[in-house]
């Protein structure tokens, strides 16, 4: 079992109007030192594959079919393996 | 013009769009379920405006994939009219029919209001019946209508003369202050290569009756009829 964490961000030279007005709420509550603040997406996945390899491409077809319009929005994944907690040695919480 | 209105769950300007077609213009009309695969019958496609899908992931991204899309992919290559309007120009945008994406609105706000264009070219099959420079008044509603494109991709569209319609003053000038998204250019719709297809994010369905405030909407479905039976011709 992987998990993947998908990070979808708009491109840099894309305006980012809801980025824009959370800065200015920032100001407002007095974090004058913030100069920026871009919005996106956060997205975990979770797959039930045995090869991390096969894993991550299956998520960069994903990225790349709907999880990121690439006119707009870049993507970066970070994947994780996961498995039985308690067959892993952790004591389940 | 034998049209069909795609409804997808979610989608709420469908019954607008019937009543504009087949009790004001009088052309036959039917809704096309987004599980169908054939548009076999049909004339004029219209993918209404709404909120498909719950809007979830990015406006129009789940619905770019509904089994109805691969028929209104092949519809349109076959030459067939196809019109966007709102949430159905975002999704002809996902699915790659038409250039760029529609961000958020620059003010954040959902804008829902009358608003002037300008018909830019008369060569798309929805502006025929229109002459360039002509300023047609209709509805927007929507938060998400920020028209962008890459700067090679902008200049290709401008340069083929794909944008139809742009955000002006009652007076035809193109402002800042007439532009209610934010979009590039002031741009409100645009076209393929071909002109068979349009997407915009004014809504000419809810302009097409004097007592809904305007019928310049009229403009944008009498040309759609011209155009095929130019065709038919």
């Amino acid at each position: 079992m992987f998990r993947a964490e998908v990070f979808v961000t708009l491109k840099p030279v894309v305006n980012d109007p809801a980025g824009l007005t959370i800065r200015g709420g920032l100001h407002t509550l007095g974090f004058d030192t913030v100069t920026e603040v871009r919005a996106g997406k956060y997205l975990m996945v979770t797959l039930d594959e045995a090869d991390e390899g096969h894993a991550r491409a299956r998520v960069e077809e994903m990225a790349r079919q709907l999880l990121a319009n690439a006119v707009i929005e870049d993507y970066r994944i970070e994947l994780q393996p996961i498995g039985d907690p308690v067959a892993a040695g952790e004591r389940p919480v | 013009m034998k049209t069909g209105i795609v409804v997808f769950p979610g989608t709420w300007s469908d019954r607008d769009c019937a009543h504009a077609v087949s009790e004001v213009l009088g052309q036959p009309a039917r809704y096309v379920d987004h599980r169908e695969d054939s548009l076999d019958d049909l004339e004029l496609v219209i993918l209404p405006g709404g909120f498909s899908y719950g809007d979830y992931l990015r406006c129009g991204a789940i619905a770019r994939f509904a089994p109805v899309m691969e028929a209104v992919t092949d519809f349109a290559n076959r030459g067939g009219l196809v019109l966007g309007i709102c949430n159905g120009f975002q999704i002809l945008q996902e699915a790659r029919l038409l250039p760029g994406a529609l961000l958020r609105n620059a003010s954040c706000e959902f804008r829902c209001e009358w608003v002037y264009l300008r018909v830019e070219q008369s060569d798309s099959a929805f502006t025929v019946d229109c002459r360039p420079g002509q300023l047609l008044r209709m509805p927007i509603s929507h938060g998400e209508g920020n028209f962008f494109a890459d700067r090679e991709t902008l200049e290709a569209i401008e340069r083929n003369r794909q944008v139809v319609f742009r955000y002006c003053a009652p007076d035809g000038r193109m402002t800042e202050e007439a532009n209610p998204n934010g979009s590039l250019r002031n741009i409100a719709g645009i076209a393929n290569a071909r002109g068979n297809v349009v997407g915009m994010m004014p809504h000419p369905e809810r302009a097409c009756e004097t007592l809904l405030g305007g019928v310049d909407g009229l403009a944008v479905f009498r040309s759609a009829i011209h155009a095929l039976s130019r065709v038919a011709v």
